[in-house]
């Protein structure tokens, strides 16, 4: 559980390990583990069919991950300056982060989003925020992850305005909008539309971006927080690798070709627990997925069959208690990172037990990345545990536990009809409260949590990054403002045709595009969408 | 007669949508006997209370994780002042500084079970407090 199970003998020795996967860890592997192993077939060459090593030959030696720690918070000018601030202090990629009402579709003075405006992340309710956000900043050299899903396709309309009319190349911009319902659905909970028409709108995404900003990466499939919510390592990722393929299932029905949209997928996964299990789960998951990809799919096209993800987090290893342990924590989870391949690395900071991170919390996470990258030698050389006796036995076990996994979803009917149902909600559930049962019952251990405890309460000592309520009371003078003086007649226009669109199941996003550059609202287009595709409800698991 | 069980709402008021918490606490009170109903996600505080009613429960558990839960609480606790429900316990678990916990208490909410909470102690305080 969490990271293994353990069972000792009398003298405290070691006899029986369980990794939460489920597979069972012996004292020492040998050659005998790898009898049946065959290089080209079980790992081929970094860069190679079917990439278990990495995705790319040269890997860190030719670049290095890029770091892109998730941020934003108050109002767009707030962020903007949060954002310079880390890419002054080396971050190469922007993740931003979107408050609740703006995630849910609603502008900041709608009486839902009272107490909440710009809270967990920046507050958006027109184009204007988004020209604010994005000022100055480099848009062709830095690509942005925007950690958005039921309005994703609101929000990369805006990203596309914003980039266009800051004079940016739609051919070189690089937006990663998350895009994942499904995942919101089991384990973030920022869902708005029912399950077929949100599945509609990100397809509409995936083929819009393919061919009008190619370097878009349209979906961010993400075990991350189902994993977070709960989950085994090995169920993280077949039911992202099961979402993932309801999505690309849906697109190929519109008549497109796997190689036309399937090599921008990309993937957020989750890290913490047992360092091997993490690494092991990785590289069975790039392989696992080239051979998904070439076999199921038939993809010509190597590019289709690459995992490009960020493997990161995690917040869940994370504590209230001694929080600077979590510092600790995080350097090793950026290790397991490394040693995995990632594409991406990002770390929950050391104070994220208790809020959105502070300047100086998110500075130490960057600089763990940096003493990894630059003083630990994790850029000498591709997959260097690969050929571990250990490693790749494991990772032969985790590619079996996440195929069990895969087959029991399939069995039931799919991702979309286990989502609709509650079946993996509850599969989550389950695990999460075995998880705090072993917690309570110290058969799992954690450190400041139920051994090495202190007696002194530590809270009041982390300086925390402290919420402000007139940056709400700006954010709605603002959006008041650009209410006033835009055309309003033409936002009725545009509304009605998006309407009309979406009626029509056609691609909405021309019409997104439309609508944002007459500033109609995020609320204004959301509630469009409500109006034709009604609301999910969550389906009852008690 | 006092063997009625003890009934729960596990409430997610406002926009937060971090979950496992409240689901795993549903899941705990449930094996220690209490009938427990979970209200799911995106709740207004009017929603919590007419589940409260129609439910006829003996407590309302708070589940907030996005730091609102100053000006959450304050609204439950008046509606259910104005419903002349104020006998109903209120709890609340999530993310909660230490330093709020005087000013919820203050509002009449009289556990506070942040994340990491033992069972039994939940357990335990609803146990005495109910009826």
């Amino acid at each position: 559980m969490g990271v293994a199970t353990y069972i000792k003998n009398e003298k405290g020795e070691i006899e029986e390990v369980t990794l939460q996967s489920g597979i069972e860890v012996k004292a020492i592997y040998g050659p005998e583990d790898l009898a049946d192993f065959d290089y080209q077939r079980d790992l081929g060459d970094p860069g190679e069919y079917p990439f278990t090593r990495g995705i790319h030959p040269g890997m860190y030696r030719a670049r290095p991950w890029t770091m892109r720690q998730y941020s934003g918070f108050g109002t767009p000018l707030e962020t903007n300056e949060r954002f310079k601030f880390l890419i002054a202090h080396g971050q190469t990629g922007l993740n931003v982060a979107f408050d609740l009402p703006t995630q849910l579709g609603l502008d900041s003075d709608d009486s839902l989003a009272e107490g909440e405006v710009g809270r967990v992340g920046m507050a958006v309710d027109t184009l204007r925020d988004f020209e604010i956000a994005f000022a100055d900043i480099p848009l062709e050299r830095i690509g942005s992850g925007l950690t958005i899903n039921a309005v994703a396709s609101i929000m990369l309309a805006m990203y596309q305005a914003t980039a266009e009319g800051y004079g940016f190349s739609l051919e070189r911009i690089s937006a990663t909008p998350q895009n994942d319902i499904l995942k919101e659905m089991v384990g973030r909970g920022n869902w708005i539309f029912p399950v077929e028409p949100s599945i509609r709108l990100i397809g509409d995404t995936i083929e819009y971006s393919a061919k009008v900003m190619p370097r878009t990466n349209p979906v961010s499939v993400c075990g991350y927080h189902i994993r977070e919510s709960g989950c085994t390592p090995a169920q993280e990722i077949a039911y992202a690798f099961e979402i993932a393929m309801t999505y690309i299932d849906h697109v190929l029905q519109r008549g497109l070709h796997i190689d036309e949209f399937a090599s921008r997928i990309s993937f957020n996964l989750d890290i913490f627990g047992n360092i091997f299990e993490q690494v092991a789960k990785f590289r069975a998951a790039r392989r696992l997925w080239a051979r998904l990809l070439k076999e199921k799919y038939e993809a010509k096209n190597p590019r289709s069959m690459w995992l490009r993800g960020l493997f990161g987090g995690g917040g869940g290893g994370l504590t209230k208690q001694q929080p600077l342990n979590n510092i600790v924590r995080s350097a090793y989870y950026a290790l397991i990172s490394a040693l995995s391949g990632t594409q991406t690395m990002a770390l929950c900071s050391y104070d994220e037990a208790y809020t959105i991170p502070t300047p100086q919390a998110a500075v130490i996470s960057l600089r763990t990345m940096e003493i990894l990258l630059e003083e630990m030698g994790l850029r000498d050389t591709v997959d260097p545990l690969g050929g571990s006796y250990y490693v790749e036995a494991l990772t032969n076990q985790m590619e079996e536990k996440i195929t069990e996994e895969m087959r029991r979803v399939e069995e039931i009917g799919g991702m979309a009809h286990a989502v609709e149902t509650g079946y993996i909600q509850r599969e989550v559930a389950r695990q999460a409260y075995l998880y705090e049962k072993a917690l309570q019952e110290e058969k799992v251990h954690k450190v400041g949590v139920n051994i090495y405890r202190e007696e002194e309460e530590e809270e009041e000592e982390v300086t925390l990054h402290e919420y402000n309520p007139t940056a709400a009371e700006a954010q709605i003078e603002s959006l008041k403002e650009v209410r006033r003086t835009r055309d309003n007649r033409k936002v009725v226009q545009t509304l009605k045709d998006l309407e009309g669109t979406a009626r029509r199941k056609e691609n909405v996003m021309p019409f997104l595009l439309e609508s944002v550059k007459a500033y109609a609202t995020v609320g204004e287009m959301t509630r469009v969408f409500k109006e034709v595709y009604g609301e999910f409800k969550e389906p009852s698991i008690f | 007669m006092k063997d009625r069980r003890i009934r729960v709402l596990v409430a997610k008021p406002g926009l937060d949508g971090h979950d496992r918490g409240a689901k795993v606490v549903a899941q705990a009170l449930r094996d220690a006997g209490m009938e427990v109903i979970y209200t799911g996600l995106h709740q207004t505080i009017d929603q919590i209370i007419s589940a409260a009613i129609q439910e006829n429960v003996d407590v309302i558990g708070l589940s907030i994780l996005s730091g609102a839960h100053i000006p959450l609480c304050e609204k439950l606790m008046s509606r259910l002042k104005d419903e002349n429900l104020s006998d109903i316990l209120v709890v609340v678990g999530g993310v909660i500084p230490k330093k709020d916990v005087r000013k919820l208490k203050d509002m009449g909410i009289k556990g506070i079970f942040p994340g990491g909470t033992p069972f039994a102690e939940s357990i335990r305080f609803m146990r005495e407090k109910v009826h």
